[in-house]
């Protein structure tokens, strides 16, 4: 929300405008929601300009012969098989595929916590209440008091998506999820072999992990890199130049056990 | 035509799954493991092209609206507006260079129980492969951290961004999965969501009981299955079986578009996964071009399950021994059981 305002840290700190409007549905259950966004990026924003004249660059179909620009309601489709046959799509074809709009998120199935691995997720959006807030409050009870999670499928402004259905910090949230087939499991690759690993280089692994153990703490990590960009911006802006750090690829380790062993070394020192 | 060609050489170095997303060290302690990292998601949206009126192939292209012509990559620049159309130029090569070299390094200083991280912070996952020389050191980090549970977190700048960045092993496998940063990640007091009403007992009741009516052990992979992509490959077929707008090979058909490469996956993703995995480096070259395997959205993926899918159905079967069964052995095990 470019337009809310922003406190020092860049944060929104106005109320956030729901973005869709639906119901999740399960058996005889129907309890109206509104969907916002979970995700505020960060990122510093670029724009691509053209580099004589800084005017900000716009995309085009163009005729790759002529380089003529093709205006965008006079292009279409095309879908190619692995024959070379190119099959053009028309917007009556494209109509006929898209799916029906509906407010009704729906519940194909309830799980466990977890059995939606996280490879799975995309995006997550909080749902607050639309109405009935009693209704709301029940819907968020029954999830906590049975700890599973939901399987979903809504559509969304013209797209079709599934979803978990999930409680973060005792609200609603629902993650957008990649389709089947999109996630490569572990299973289907093959592990790095070789001999049998040293048994002692393995301890002092396993004694440097240890040493190096704490909780998660996500504030923790800092994108220190933001604040290096914003900078480098306003010292050009002001005419300067960028700051070169020179950077030389370290070289892979030769002796594991010695590297292993200072790095105990090292850790008990510093501890 | 020497322009073309330059074109197909550009086109060549684009395609997605072929090069890895980074390539670079992970240290841990004092030892310094270099990696690279691919992608372990795959697109299966039906990718489809441009084409004018009369069926010919288009491409997307940037182009100046003052001069009124599509631009070339080297007339390209990246701006920050500091004002309203003040652009402050920054190249990508300065991006890299404001770093210190230890943040463009996965430097291990934290390990946390891997069942620690709350789903809701993972991104996407990719797999690491050891790069020539660092398989030894690549199987002992994997193993102690499998064995122990943990999972590493660093951040790291990659081509002028930096990312958190949680390390996971498991089947002696590492992975990668990018994290959103705390503050990326908003708060139900962000949202400004209210205070509960407190439920009707009643309500509540009758709702858990509708949650345990339609509870299920394991994931359905079907019901996750891209409904709008097959019933647009199926208007495909319809119009192809009835040469209703079809073109074969038309001219230009190596035409460069940017918006074709995302989705498609001209290489096998995973011939060049394993060859990483089992080679050390030097297998993403070997397997350049796809050995195997319609492309996304051709027409005989439908008959092919991946070994995912059949996984899952082995077991919903309890089919024993199924987790070290290649795809091959899983459908065999399915088909007997």
């Amino acid at each position: 929300m470019s337009n809310g305002m922003r406190d020092k840290t860049g944060r929104c700190t106005m109320t956030a405008r729901a973005m869709w409007k639906g119901a999740i549905c399960f058996a005889d259950v129907r309890v109206p929601v509104k969907f916002f966004a979970a995700v505020a990026s960060q990122d510093v924003h670029f724009r691509l300009l053209h580099a004589k004249d800084r005017v900000p660059v716009k995309q085009a179909m163009v005729k790759p012969d002529s380089g003529d620009i093709v205006p965008y309601a006079e292009a279409r489709r095309a879908f190619v098989t692995d024959e070379r046959d190119w099959v053009v799509l028309n917007d009556a074809d494209l109509q006929a595929v898209e799916p029906e709009e509906s407010r009704d998120v729906e519940i194909l199935e309830f799980l466990p916590p977890r059995v939606i691995d996280h490879r799975w997720y995309l995006r997550p959006y909080y749902l607050g209440p639309d109405g009935a807030d009693k209704a709301y409050a029940a819907l968020i009870a029954a999830l906590d008091e049975s700890g599973q999670e939901g399987l979903a499928r809504w559509t969304m402004r013209k797209q079709e998506y599934i979803g978990a259905l999930r409680l973060h910090g005792g609200y609603p949230v629902l993650v957008s999820l990649r389709h089947a087939g999109e996630v490569i499991s572990v299973e289907e690759l093959e592990a790095p072999g070789g001999r049998e690993l040293d048994k002692r280089e393995i301890d002092m692994a396993k004694q440097l992990i240890g040493m190096l153990e704490a909780p998660f703490e996500p504030a923790d990590y800092r994108n220190e890199h933001r604040a290096r960009i914003l900078d480098l911006i306003e010292t050009k802006r002001r005419g300067g130049k960028a700051k070169i750090i020179p950077f030389k690829r370290p070289k892979p380790t030769q002796d594991l056990s010695k590297a292993l062993e200072a790095s105990l070394k090292q850790e008990r020192k510093s501890a | 035509m020497p322009r073309k060609h330059h074109h197909r050489e550009a086109a060549e170095s684009r395609r997605p799954g072929l090069r890895p997303f980074w390539s670079g060290i992970i240290a841990f302690g004092l030892v310094s493991l270099p990696v690279s990292l691919y992608v372990a998601t795959r697109s299966n949206k039906v990718s489809l092209r441009m084409v004018d009126a009369d069926g010919e192939p288009l491409a997307r292209r940037y182009f100046c609206p003052n001069e009124e012509r599509p631009l070339e990559a080297d007339e390209i620049v990246r701006g920050y507006e500091v004002e309203k159309d003040q652009f402050v130029v920054v190249g990508n090569d300065e991006l890299d260079a404001i770093a210190p070299p230890k943040s463009q390094e996965i430097d291990l200083r934290r390990f946390v129980p891997a069942g620690d991280i709350d789903p809701m912070y993972f991104e996407r996952a990719y797999f690491l492969a050891p790069d020539k020389g660092a398989t030894k050191p690549y199987r002992l980090l994997a193993k102690s951290m499998e064995d122990t549970g943990r999972a590493g977190i660093a951040t790291c700048v990659i081509r002028g961004k930096e990312y958190l960045i949680a390390i996971l092993s498991s089947h002696g496998i590492l992975r990668a999965e990018i994290l959103r940063f705390a503050d990326e990640l908003r708060t139900p007091d962000d949202i400004g969501l209210p205070e509960l009403a407190k439920p009707d007992a009643a309500a509540v009741k009758k709702i858990e009981k509708a949650i345990k009516a339609g509870s299920r052990k394991t994931l359905d992979i079907d019901k996750m299955a891209d409904a709008h992509a097959q019933r647009l490959l199926k208007r495909v077929d319809e119009k192809l079986k009835a040469g209703e707008d079809v073109i074969h090979e038309p001219a230009y058909a190596e035409v460069e578009d940017d918006e074709a490469q995302e989705g498609t996956e001209p290489v096998d993703l995973m011939a060049v996964l394993k060859a990483s995995l089992e080679q050390g480096g030097d297998g993403a070259r070997a397997s350049k071009r796809k050995a195997a395997g319609p492309r996304p959205g051709g027409r005989s993926r439908k008959a092919d399950r991946s070994r995912d899918e059949l996984y899952q159905q082995a077991q919903k079967m309890d089919i024993p021994g199924r987790s070290k069964m290649t795809r091959d052995e899983l459908a065999r095990a399915i088909r007997r059981h």
